[in-house]
């Protein structure tokens, strides 16, 4: 069968999974006890399995299997997590984000995996025994399956019983297939979803894994809790093609007993589960199939909610180009539509046009928002990363992740991924002390890293601080002295953000041991030359002792901002909402002159007036002659001043454009933008108004 | 031996000047110009272009004519060069010959000064027919700007 029509799916997911599965292991990490967050690691990793079968990469089945077997032991409570799981099971991730990378560049995703698995197998081993040991004892133990009970271990039975005691309806279902059926397993497949739309499959013969390999002749048993009639989930079972036979025998707490191996022990204790004497995982792998399969019930329950806003498809960048500039034509078109249908004035016209204007908008904003990325697509493999950096240089270290919804350009965001990472890996190597240095400062033995991103202005910015010893200058000097970067004259004379810069330089390295995470001298060269070559601008601030802090400032090419639109005489002008205080309207009697400023009370203080048309030469405009005028109130950090302008449009969100490479880079504008209309905006860049 | 090029023939005025057409991406009709503030006087603006804001300029204000009103057969003409792309208003355009470079001759140098830099050549298409061959980059330089600019001031 050909699967490359799903292949390109299946990495998408797998992906997918590989990331919350990452993500939840760390979760999990912090809160060793949550079981929910096993529940949801034992899904992915189980839909993880099933679709890397489906698609016949073995080694990524076996692999997510072993892991799965892990994982179940944990989640039943019958093994703690421990660092040693937590290293294998992070290492089994790595394995399988390898593989998996391996199939995405076209490769059969094969790798040597049997040192993890046997990991693993060990963790599951050295603890409970025999749960791991998988299917095949299974199989052995119970080959009748002609009408005969299927065991069932103390913990299902005590859930059966507990759903009669409850009211639901337990059943024991027995199917057969057509003897001449091709595909058993996808008719089986086709019962166990019927079954799990109305209720739950508590235990099944042969094993959910064994019929979805087909490893069963004709017919398989199983017990089944639901709110049907017997006789309803009959019919209904019947009802799918191809099913020979289905009995089905609704249970009460007497035939249940009988049926059940464990009926002479459950009828003494109505309470199975306070039985210290038990064994209490005889015939373990049937508890593990069975929980697999009611957890597969749930994954699909809650998988359908979960999975689907990380649906995807890849896009070429440049297809999403072209349609953005076909959406401006027909933007152009229909203005000029609205304009004749202003003309002709035939409400039906106006109407369809109108109609098609909103439809023009709606499609617009969406176009523009398929380019946005959030920032959390580079984001999300750094808590990964530095867990694993700070592990091997033995300290302790939280990230802490702020506005990852940040959205920026894809084009950005691809390109900022290697800078971050270098920037991070110094934080974690150089910024935050080891924990004993930590300890005798007086500091918490943890480190934090903290990782923001936010707009501010025209720009985005991304920071990167730690709470570590922060850079000392004299150090930086003295190594900048050694390597020939500076003289020492030179240096005397440097601010220390001059000094702190020098980290940058080529061929600078401080660390006086080279360790492979960072050192060697190269990395922070290439941070500066890679965030220029996108025009965005490092810098550094840093306390000695209290810590330092990177920030990346990224210019807002071609993202999406929210804006105020404003008109000033026939002219229309943008200005982002991250600059504007707020929108107000003084009485021109109230402008002061002061020292040839204008000036106009602002809460308890005067703030600068500035005219926009005076600024930008605006012809038609007079505001001298209204009695009343528009202002917006702009800041720079602490800054304020005002602009007064004629009229505001509305709120809007824009996408920032270039001039153009020809117009030289104009004082107070940032950029223009493409308004609904087809027009052009210029974008007011209001931080060159105040200095 | 020269080789035959396709050029694009617009009009300042009653002169004719001609852009090779793989410098030209297209000629649109007159459309709404965004003013932009702070500029030199020539620089009329930008236009969105499909999708792409490009600076557009008066070709008679660049080359020191005087600006005439527009018309229907104003147009402009976007051309791509030095990795800019810049819209040219210019009177008319409506032509599209073939050129063997062998005719071009140098520019004259009677003309001399700051405009002879503009031109490529003259090329002379018939007896009282002549094309100016524009020199794309020349009229691009934006250092040429301020050059242009300190001269008239």
């Amino acid at each position: 069968m050909d699967m490359n029509q799903y292949l390109s799916m299946f990495i998408d997911e797998s992906n997918d999974h590989l990331q919350s599965l990452n993500e939840n292991m760390l979760g999990l990490e912090q809160h060793p006890d949550d079981i929910s967050i096993v529940q949801v690691i034992f899904r992915s990793a189980h839909t993880l399995k099933g679709m890397a079968a489906t698609m016949g990469f073995e080694d990524l089945a076996s692999l997510t299997h072993q892991m799965e077997n892990v994982l179940d032991l944990v989640r039943n409570d019958k093994l703690k997590m421990q660092e040693i799981i937590f290293d294998t099971l992070f290492q089994s991730l790595d394995a399988l984000q390898s593989m998996v990378q391996d199939i995405t560049q076209g490769g059969e995703g094969k790798a040597d995996v049997s040192s993890i698995v046997s990991a693993l197998q060990g963790i599951v081993n050295g603890d409970m025994t025999t749960a791991a040991s998988s299917t095949p004892a299974n199989v052995t133990s119970s080959s009748s399956h002609e009408g005969t009970a299927v065991q069932l271990d103390e913990y299902q039975y005590s859930v059966l019983e507990q759903s009669i005691a409850e009211g639901h309806k337990v059943m024991f279902i027995e199917v057969a297939i057509r003897q001449d059926c091709q595909l058993k397993a996808a008719r089986a497949y086709l019962v166990f979803d019927l079954l799990e739309r109305y209720g739950e499959v508590v235990k099944s013969h042969p094993s959910v894994q064994e019929i979805e390999q087909e490893k069963f002749d004709r017919s398989f048993s199983l017990y089944y809790i639901t709110q049907k009639d017997s006789s309803e989930m009959k019919s209904m079972i019947l009802n799918l093609s191809e099913i020979d036979s289905a009995e089905v025998v609704a249970l009460d707490q007497e035939t249940l007993s009988q049926l059940s191996f464990g009926h002479k022990e459950a009828s003494a204790t109505s309470a199975p589960s306070i039985e210290p004497t038990t064994q209490p995982i005889v015939a373990e792998p049937a508890s593990k199939l069975a929980v697999t399969e009611e957890n597969k019930n749930g994954a699909r329950a809650t998988g359908g909610t979960a999975a689907a806003p990380s649906r995807t498809i890849r896009v070429d960048i440049e297809r999403l180009d072209v349609l953005m500039n076909l959406l401006s034509e027909l933007l152009i078109d229909r203005s000029r539509l609205e304009q004749l249908a202003d003309e002709v004035r035939r409400p039906d016209l106006t109407e369809t046009v109108e109609h098609m204007s909103r439809v023009g908008s709606d499609l617009q904003n969406i176009v523009l928002k398929l380019r946005m990325v959030p920032v959390d697509t580079v984001f999300n493999r750094f808590p990964r990363m530095v867990r694993d950096l700070a592990k091997s240089l033995d300290k302790k270290i939280d990230l802490v992740v702020i506005g990852a919804e940040t959205e920026l350009d894809r084009t950005v965001i691809d390109e900022i991924g290697d800078p971050l990472v270098h920037l991070l890996r110094n934080a974690v190597d150089h910024g935050v002390e080891p924990t004993a240095k930590r300890i005798a400062a007086g500091k918490p033995e943890t480190g934090i890293i903290e990782l923001r991103a936010f707009h501010s202005g025209n720009h985005v910015f991304i920071e990167i601080e730690d709470d570590g010893s922060g850079i000392d200058r004299d150090i930086i000097l003295a190594k900048a002295l050694k390597n020939g970067i500076v003289t020492e004259s030179e240096g005397a004379a440097m601010t220390d953000e001059q000094v702190y810069m020098l980290l940058f330089a080529a061929g600078f390295s401080t660390a006086e041991v080279i360790s492979d995470i960072s050192g060697r001298g190269v990395g922070l060269d290439v941070v500066k030359t890679k965030i220029n070559s996108l025009s965005g601008v490092v810098s550094v601030t840093s306390k000695l002792g209290k810590g330092t802090k990177f920030s990346v400032q990224l210019p807002l090419t071609l993202s999406i901002i929210s804006a105020m639109l404003i008109k000033v005489g026939s002219e229309k002008y943008a200005i982002p909402l991250s600059s504007i205080i707020e929108t107000g309207l003084i009485k021109r009697n109230q402008i002061r002159n002061v020292h040839g400023y204008t000036m106009i009370p602002y809460r308890d203080t005067h703030i600068p007036l500035l005219s926009l048309a005076d600024l930008f030469q605006v012809k038609d405009f007079d505001e001298d002659s209204e009695e009343e005028t528009e202002i917006i109130v702009i800041h720079k950090g602490d800054r304020l001043a005002a602009l007064t302008v004629e009229d505001f449009i509305g709120q809007s969100e824009i996408v920032i454009k270039h001039l153009g490479k020809y117009l030289p880079s104009i004082q107070g504008i940032a950029g223009a933008t493409i308004l609904g209309d087809g027009q052009v905006a210029l974008i007011i860049d209001s931080n060159a108004f105040i200095k | 031996m020269g080789v035959e090029i396709k050029v694009i023939v617009f009009k300042l005025g009653q002169e004719e000047y001609g852009i090779e057409v793989d410098k030209v991406q297209t000629i649109e009709r007159m459309m709404p110009i965004t003013r932009v503030p702070k500029t030199l006087a020539f620089v009329k603006g930008v236009i969105n272009l499909r999708g792409v804001v490009i600076p557009v300029i008066d070709l008679r204000g660049r080359f020191g004519i005087a600006e005439a009103d527009h018309t229907d057969q104003t147009r402009i003409i976007i051309v791509s060069a030095n990795e800019m792309e810049v819209g040219f208003i210019v009177d008319s355009a409506n032509d599209v010959i073939d050129l063997n470079t062998d005719i071009i001759d140098s520019p004259p140098d009677v003309v001399g000064g700051i405009k002879a830099k503009y031109l490529q050549g003259v090329a002379r298409i018939s007896e009282e027919r002549l094309l100016v061959m524009l020199n794309l980059s020349e009229v691009l330089n934006r250092n040429e700007i301020i050059q242009l600019e300190s001269l008239e001031g």
